[in-house]
């Protein structure tokens, strides 16, 4: 794959902003390739080791120790200026435990959730994870193999995504699919903000 | 523990024990201004045998401004252990962070959003 900006490689400055983008959804759904389809980076891969918490999960066994679990990310790169430098992070999809990865969300300018529409279901938790914790996301309904069974309708009465939302069919192997879903996501962001903060209309569902 | 030794070679355990070596078994960093797109930067180039091998490795990754997060996939090791070991450089003045941006919610200004919208439409 051709990365975007071989020409373009901005070296940023120190005091440069970060901003982040989290790309989440089910297993296989194509999130690394949509990370990839923008990035000026190859999708690069870090790991973050996170302790559970809770002693629940093992409490049939008898076993109480904590564990330790590695959860991996693949994220990308788009340096827009010398000053402002946007990351996209593509959560883990089989992997249930980044969803006590807090400082994931923590700052994360928005969020996309990639849904299947053969596996509708395997997006839910990222869906629940971003309305809980309040971070702005737009659905992206990926259609693999250019057919498309359902109507944005169809796939947003599914999910029970909140009207306001924005819920949009792509492509994430093209580049300018991708676009138009980040361009979603930051009308959408831009919208919530311009009247209030997101948290304000999540809480008068 | 459950005083059974073969725990040790439990799978989930085994390699997992190993990076935390590199910062002498410390999991956590006392400050809270890193985070993983935290940009930090060499703020000088050391002389050979000052560091050890985890921290000159680290450094190495940031000779230009860089975050966290591509720090620890140039480095191959876990944030958390990336975030302990440049702690550590930058209380010895190897490394700089950028400061400030305590909340990127903060950052995120309607000017920025529109930076940023304007940078992925040109992409």
């Amino acid at each position: 794959m051709e990365y975007v900006s071989s020409d373009r490689m901005i070296r940023p400055a120190i005091n440069a902003t970060a901003l982040k983008i989290l790309i989440a959804g089910g297993f296989g759904v194509g999130k690394t390739t949509m990370v990839g389809s923008v990035s000026e980076i190859e999708p690069l891969r870090t790991e973050e080791q996170l302790t559970e918490r809770s002693a629940g999960v093992d409490d049939v066994t008898g076993v109480e120790r904590k564990r330790t679990t590695t959860v991996a990310l693949d994220f990308g790169r788009i340096t827009i200026n010398t000053e402002l430098i946007l990351y996209l992070f593509g959560t883990p999809g089989q992997d249930r435990f980044w969803f006590m990865w807090d400082e994931l969300a923590q700052g994360a300018l928005g969020a996309i959730v990639l849904a299947d529409t053969r596996r509708l279901a395997s997006c839910f938790a990222a869906i629940d994870f971003f309305e809980e914790r309040q971070v702005p996301f737009v659905v992206g309904v990926n259609c693999f193999d250019g057919s498309q069974a359902y109507t944005v309708d169809e796939v947003r009465a599914a999910l029970d995504v909140d009207p306001f939302v924005p819920v949009l069919l792509c492509d994430v192997r093209q580049r300018a699919s991708t676009k138009e879903v980040l361009t979603a996501l930051l009308e959408h962001i831009m919208s919530i903000t311009g009247h209030g903060r997101a948290r304000r209309a999540v809480v008068d569902r | 523990m459950s005083g059974d030794d073969s725990a040790w070679f439990d799978e989930d355990a085994g390699p997992l024990a190993r990076p935390y070596t590199f910062t002498r078994g410390r999991t956590h960093v006392d400050r809270n201004d890193l985070n993983m797109i935290t940009l930090v930067v060499a703020l000088r180039s050391h002389h050979g045998g000052e560091l050890d091998h985890a921290h000159e490795r680290i450094l190495a990754c940031c000779q230009n401004p860089i975050s966290i997060a591509e720090v620890a996939a140039g480095a191959d090791l876990p944030l958390g252990v990336v975030k302990v070991l440049l702690s550590d450089l930058i209380e010895q003045n190897y490394v700089l962070f950028r400061t400030g941006l305590a909340s990127p919610s903060a950052a995120a200004s309607p000017d920025t959003l529109l930076k940023v919208l304007d940078g992925i439409r040109e992409l």
